[in-house]
């Protein structure tokens, strides 16, 4: 299978705190990881950098074949020019923890506006992916609401669409339910689990333990800035192997 | 003072009202873009541009508007002829030459040019509060999405920005309008230097009051006007 992305040993500190350590992993096409671990282990620095969000210090990242950075001899990373960066960003996706859509625009605009003014996609033809990409998150009808008029479960899914509207080859959830209401987490996992089913690739960091053991074709475990454990959800929930692991998944369990 | 004298010095005093709103719209033509850049400059990384603008904005909001319209009324006359700035470089002697002090233009020009650069300093302090306001996720979203640092600007934070600075903006305008009486200073004719010369030609307050009562009337049609843009811009919270 084609590797969509390839980390490794990518490393990151604030000064002298180092929050990630030696992060090395691959995602094949159409697989969907998650990553899952307590608060402060790093997951989401990780898939900031990944999404070229923040700078990692070294190691490597290579996204569709295209190199982001390389370690030089000295270990330090050494990011290429800016347009390979600018089409690896354009073959990613980010879906963020609390939306950040665009309030003043409504919730087509939302969707078509990086696909006209970024891609130069013509209008018409920008429009017609964004009606579909809204049907799909069942949405169509509120395309002329705002977001403010929306329900966090809806501004969500609108965001989902507006990363996809790009056509990204992988595409990254960073705790997309953790914004939301209990109630409202079920319709955003539901749509994640159609782009599963679709063969999207995707990342997601979640918190969701039920749903990434249903819906992970592949889970790594991570704290303290390490991956403490990876591998399918059997492994990972059913029978792991570190300590800690076991702890984690426990208290989950315990409430 | 009778209804034929009053209607007779409201006559006069009309005649000046283009001079009072030539000078409030070119303040507002030059200051607010001119804001807009010093209250990205402020933000801007290199320290000593930082510090330039953080002096000029200090020096102009803490000094009387008063003082520098006199100040830059007086600097050119006093500057062309100074020996000192004759020995300066070209273009410090370009900029002071700038200036035709014989030009029938000269006092509205430097006017406008002190009241820009009062304005600007006070509008750039808004702009910079509104574009801080705007939270980090838009700046990232924008950035994953591939918009440029330009069309993240202009597309997605300034349309933000306008909507949070209308208000504090609208309070800048209406006190713009008033300030514009300060010109008189130096003899610039606008509505309050003819208000106090027809005063003291019939010793009366009457022509004070007609005064007053134009600006009242601008504030009223300004203030309508910014409620109209605020809830035009309601749109969205």
């Amino acid at each position: 299978m084609e590797e969509m992305l390839q980390v490794r040993n990518l490393s990151k500190s604030y000064g002298s705190l180092k929050v990630l350590k030696d992060i090395s992993f691959d995602v094949k096409k159409g697989e969907v990881v998650a990553i899952i671990g307590p608060s402060g282990s790093g997951k989401s620095t990780l898939l900031r950098c990944i999404n070229q969000l923040e700078r990692a210090d070294g190691g490597e990242v290579t996204v569709c074949g295209m190199p982001m950075f390389k370690s030089d001899s000295a270990g330090k990373a050494v990011y290429s020019s800016a347009k390979v960066l600018r089409e690896i960003r354009l073959k990613i996706g980010l879906v963020f923890q609390n939306f950040n859509l665009f309030p003043h625009m409504s919730v087509l605009r939302n969707v078509t506006e990086a696909p006209i003014q970024v891609l130069k996609h013509p209008k018409a033809e920008a429009v017609k992916t964004a009606e579909i990409l809204l049907k799909k998150m069942g949405l169509l009808e509120k395309k002329n609401s705002y977001p403010c008029e929306l329900s966090g479960g809806q501004q969500q899914r609108v965001s989902i669409a507006r990363a996809l509207a790009l056509q990204p080859e992988v595409l990254f959830f960073d705790e997309p339910t953790s914004a939301l209401d209990p109630e409202l987490t079920g319709e955003i996992l539901k749509v994640i689990k159609e782009l599963a089913k679709d063969k999207m690739t995707m990342v997601i960091v979640t918190h969701e333990m039920a749903f990434a053991r249903d819906v992970a074709n592949h889970v790594i475990f991570m704290d303290g800035g390490v991956i403490v454990e990876s591998g399918t959800p059997e492994e990972v929930f059913g029978n792991s192997k570190s300590e800690r692991t076991k702890q984690f998944l426990e208290r989950y369990h315990n409430g | 003072m009778g209804i034929e004298e009053m209607k007779k010095v409201a006559e006069i005093l009309l005649q000046y009202v283009p001079a009072t709103l030539k000078l409030f719209g070119a303040t507002l033509l030059f200051s607010i873009p001119l804001g807009m850049v010093v209250a990205l400059l402020r933000k801007c990384k290199i320290k000593p541009i930082e510090w330039l603008i953080s002096f000029y904005i200090l020096v102009m909001r803490g000094t009387p508007l008063m003082l520098q319209v006199i100040a830059i009324y007086y600097a050119f006359p006093f500057l062309q002829k100074s020996e000192t700035v004759a020995a300066m470089p070209g273009f410090v002697r370009a900029i002071v030459n700038l200036a035709d002090i014989r030009d029938p233009n000269y006092m509205f020009r430097a006017v406008c040019l002190a009241f820009t650069l009062n304005y600007a300093a006070y509008f750039a302090e808004i702009f910079r509060g509104g574009i801080e306001a705007i939270p980090k996720g838009q700046y990232e979203a924008a950035e994953c999405l591939g918009f440029t640092k330009i069309q993240t600007f202009f597309r997605i934070i300034l349309p933000q920005v306008i909507k949070r600075i209308v208000p504090a903006s609208s309070n800048e305008v209406i006190t713009l309008i008033k300030d514009t009486s300060l010109a008189n200073i130096i003899a610039y004719e606008e509505v309050i230097l003819k208000a106090k010369q027809q005063m003291q030609l019939y010793s009366s307050l009457t022509p004070l009051f007609i005064a007053g009562v134009f600006y009242l009337i601008s504030t009223i049609i300004l203030t309508a006007l910014f409620s109209f843009i605020e809830k035009k811009l309601d749109y969205y919270k």
